[in-house]
């Protein structure tokens, strides 16, 4: 990457690179997963109906990583998501269909019951110490039971047109029905414009402060590639039939998470605990409750991700939700977060999704079967850590 | 004269930038009981650590002989195949197994993989017998209390044909009645002709049952003294081992002491495991306004028991006592409570408990008080920065930035990144859990300039340190603590290392 930049700059940026080796390889990796399969599947990876496809299928992945990546920050793991979205869903469909009740007030009723599901774990961990392995391998089994109980082990559906909304919505054009859609491009480039203003905003904020600085040719590219690939896939989407719902969402959700682990006392107490829970305790840290908390945003955003799957299939299936668990932890782990706790960040979770929803989505359209495509992301997930482990211990 | 069965002669061991043995000589006779005495950090540890292997032939100079022939011990396997068992003060027993299955714990009683269940209870059985146990040998350790466990690692030493027993501090945890039993099993083992290192702080031990002694200071043998021949004397121990003139300097100050800060009264603490372990018993101490003071004892007498009790029950449990500040008692149980009330706790173990080390030095600075540089919140960027970099050159912290991870920084850099962290809470009283360890002179020189200052603004400081010289130039009174209990106060004048140890050992 570097053989263009001036003589003198080379040293640092080669230095600079190897440094950061971990967090430009996953973007990188993405990068060439995504042409990997672009390449192989004769462009139908990058047509607008798959992109569209690609982000229905791992929003809720996603959304998922985004509870995780604090949890696992915060030095746990939590086995139950996936049958809590399961339970979740399957919870919203009786609501709905056997009992008829308004969409707007079972959406909230699922959310709160998806955070009470999260604090019932969460006290059992934060409060009496009992592994989150075990608490939650334990409400996995339970919440899965629970599934099966609800819906008799049949599947119910369909939803009515407003719940489905949360997943295969799409946002209106203001600029009038005709293709392209000039609100989902108009949308994508303000985005793209603003993360470029952030990073250098953000860049010129780290200058003055004397941190250790990208060089400008590893910034640049690195955010002409991110704002770039972000304008040409909602050109993309505009093509087809706009930006889905669930993207706002996860965009939101995202920012949100973001902010939160960057720049507020609670995201930044959480790291403290993952990366040293006994001085972070004696720091007058309320260690307990903090821990309790991330779990209590697991469970909603878990019950998020559970109402949104339902609202994809149109329907609540006994199955909704088996192994998500392994996508959503894995995702988070290739992101590089630390098995230990104290450090990960959520866009490397939210790239770490990426890859494995490409992965998913590519070799299902070369037609690889379901055998190989878990070894193949199993292996993907082992070379992630194992990279990880070995660049530590590079540095000592 | 009979051949020494352990002769240790001229062992030197350099950790980087501190000589921990100087040219040390140990000589062992078969059948004796020998004492060794020494301050903490005298090197007592270090020199058994040697012996046993665990610091390896090639990673020190001098030469070990041992029973006639030169050793050069890679590991700890190679001295106990030769019949020199080491029990250190931390048992290493693993409490779920059961006596018979620690006894024989890697040398178990098996052909081809297979145990031998009722060789290994016989067995079992015999040795229990022989250090004064009766439990049956399928009791699980942890079901014994400290002074047994001490007797099953015996057994264990003994199940390996040991020829030269090494015990560090056997009698530090056990009660009155249970040491007297050990002693008397070391007799026993006398007369059997298994020779004994023993090393212990209790003259009144050493006395009972001890050949000779050598004395340690700083690295290196002040003398040996044999008991046969002369009466041992007390002072000349202690003399032996303190005898040092004040190496290191400390920057003067001007004492302006106050009115009473804080008071702590009546406190007791058990431990959080043994229920029935009392480790604090009803301790009571003061500090002034400006004014330092130490709290001198031997490791495990109880010091950061005591101090982390105090700051938010963050050690032990039944804790029972009243905190006042100021006159008013208030609510030290939880540590945002104690850090409310204005306490502030460096602890000893800066790496474990005190920072967050894959954090930077702005995130470990701001970590106790972040809400001073947030709003609703949210931290501004700025304000925590400046404040990073305010105690970066005022405590002069030595870094290329604040944005370093304090994992990269030397140890009396780490310290400060710690006081900068309590300094930003702005605490009343500051307990200093040997704020000097393992940091370099020069850095220890700053530290008590910093400590010195902190006590000119008006605070309060505690200071915990097993460095006895470091307290008396220090503090301007001394509280002397030994097993769990207060034994005497010094003030400045009349506090020297003598009167300090001699507490120590008779209280």
């Amino acid at each position: 990457m570097a053989q263009t930049t001036a003589e003198g700059e080379r040293p640092a940026l080669g230095h600079y690179l190897k440094n950061h080796l971990r967090e430009y390889g996953i973007l990188i990796a993405l990068v060439v997963i995504m042409v990997f399969f672009q390449v192989m599947t004769d462009g139908t990876l990058m047509k607008p109906v798959n992109l569209t496809n690609l982000f229905l299928q791992n929003s809720y992945i996603i959304i998922m990583a985004l509870g995780m990546l604090l949890v696992i920050v915060a030095g746990h793991i939590d086995l139950s998501v996936g049958s809590v979205a399961g339970f979740i869903g399957a919870l919203a469909a009786v609501m709905i269909v056997n009992w008829g009740l308004p969409t707007v007030v079972v959406i909230v009723a699922c959310l709160i019951v998806g955070t009470v599901i999260g604090a019932a774990q969460g006290y059992w961990i934060a409060y009496w110490r009992i592994p989150s392995f075990i608490v939650t391998l334990a409400g996995m089994l339970v919440f899965r039971g629970l599934t099966l109980w609800l819906l008799n082990g049949q599947s119910v559906g369909p939803f009515p047109k407003g719940f489905q909304l949360l997943s295969t919505g799409f946002v209106p054009d203001l600029f009038g029905p005709d293709k392209p859609n000039i609100t989902a491009f108009v949308l994508g480039l303000a985005a793209a414009t603003a993360i470029v203003i952030f990073a250098f905003r953000a860049r010129a904020r780290q200058q003055r402060y004397g941190i250790e600085d990208e060089p400008f040719v590893a910034f640049a590219v690195r955010n002409g590639v991110i704002a770039l690939a972000l304008a040409y896939i909602s050109w993309l989407l505009a093509t087809y039939r706009g930006l889905p719902n669930v993207l706002i969402t996860m965009a939101v959700l995202i920012s949100a998470y973001t902010f939160l682990t960057t720049s507020t006392t609670l995201g930044r107490r959480i790291y403290a605990i993952g990366g040293n829970e006994k001085a972070a305790k004696l720091s007058g840290i309320r260690t307990e409750w903090l821990t309790f908390l991330t779990f209590c945003n697991m469970g909603m955003l878990a019950a998020l991700a559970g109402l949104i799957f339902a609202a994809r299939l149109n329907t609540a299936t006994p199955k909704a939700g088996v192994s998500f668990e392994l996508d959503v932890i894995a995702a988070v782990f290739i992101g590089g977060a630390s098995m230990s706790g104290g450090s990960g960040k959520i866009v490397g979770a939210v790239i770490g999704a990426f890859i494995m929803g490409v992965m998913n989505n590519g070799m299902s359209i070369l037609g690889v079967g379901i055998d190989y495509q878990q070894v193949i992301k199993g292996l993907v997930l082992l070379a992630a850590v194992i990279f990880d482990v070995y660049n530590k211990s590079k540095q000592g | 004269m009979t051949t020494p069965i352990l002769e240790m002669r001229g062992i030197t061991k350099t950790f980087p930038g501190v000589k921990a043995l100087d040219n040390v000589n140990l000589t062992v006779l078969p059948g004796e009981i020998h004492a060794i005495c020494g301050e903490n950090g005298a090197g007592k540890s270090t020199l058994m650590k040697v012996l046993s292997g665990v610091y390896p032939h090639g990673s020190y100079e001098g030469e070990i002989f041992y029973e006639g022939e030169a050793m050069a011990f890679r590991g700890i396997a190679e001295s106990e195949a030769r019949g020199i068992i080491i029990i250190h003060q931390e048992l290493a027993l693993v409490p779920l197994l059961s006596i018979a299955e620690n006894i024989f714990l890697g040398n178990e009683n098996a052909s081809g993989g297979v145990i031998n269940w009722p060789e290994t209870y016989t067995r079992t059985t015999a040795l229990l017998r022989k250090v004064g146990l009766t439990e049956a040998p399928t009791t699980p350790v942890d079901k014994l209390g400290v002074g047994k466990q001490q007797l099953v690692e015996i057994a264990k030493a003994l199940s390996k044909e040991v020829r030269l027993l090494i015990l560090d501090e056997p009698t530090a945890s056990l009660q009155e009645n249970d040491s007297q039993k050990l002693l008397d099993l070391l007799i026993e083992f006398r007369a059997q002709g298994i020779a004994c290192i023993l090393i212990s702080h209790k003259l009144n031990e050493i006395r009972h049952v001890a050949d000779r002694v050598t004395v340690i200071r700083d690295g290196a043998t002040v003398s040996t003294i044999d008991c046969k021949a002369e009466e041992i004397s007390e002072a000349r121990i202690i003399r032996d081992m303190v005898g040092r003139d004040m190496a290191s300097r400390y920057p003067a100050r001007d004492v302006a002491i106050g009115e009473v800060l804080m008071e702590v009264e009546g406190w007791n603490v058990w431990h959080p495991e043994h229920a029935e372990r009392q480790m604090i018993r009803n301790v009571s101490l003061n500090v002034r306004a400006g004014e330092v003071v130490g709290i001198a004892g031997l490791m495990g007498s109880g010091r950061t028991e005591l101090a982390m009790s105090i700051f938010g029950k963050s050690y032990g449990r039944n804790i029972s006592g009243e905190v006042r500040l100021r006159g008013q008692p208030v609510d030290t149980g939880t540590v945002p409570a104690a850090i409310a009330a204005g306490l502030a706790y460096v602890t000893e173990d800066r790496k474990g408990l005190g920072l967050v080390l894959p954090e930077t030095i702005l995130r470990n600075t701001t970590l106790s008080a972040m809400q001073k540089v947030s709003s609703y919140g949210v931290v501004d960027p700025g304000a925590e920065r400046k404040v990073a970099e305010g105690y970066r050159a005022a405590l002069k912290i030595r870094t290329p930035g604040v944005f370093q991870k304090v994992m990269n920084l030397s140890g009396g850099n780490q310290q400060k990144v710690v006081l900068s962290k309590w300094l930003f809470t702005d605490p009343a009283v500051l307990i200093l859990d040997e704020p000097t360890r393992g940091i370099d002179v020069g850095a220890k020189f700053e530290i008590y300039g910093i400590i010195n200052d902190l006590a000119a603004q008006g605070r309060g400081v505690i200071m915990i340190s097993s460095e006895m010289p470091e307290l008396l130039g220090m503090c301007d009174r001394i509280y002397v603590m030994n097993e769990g209990a207060f034994v005497g106060e010094l003030a400045k004048g009349e506090a020297s290392q003598e009167k300090i140890m001699s507490m120590i050992v008779k209280g």
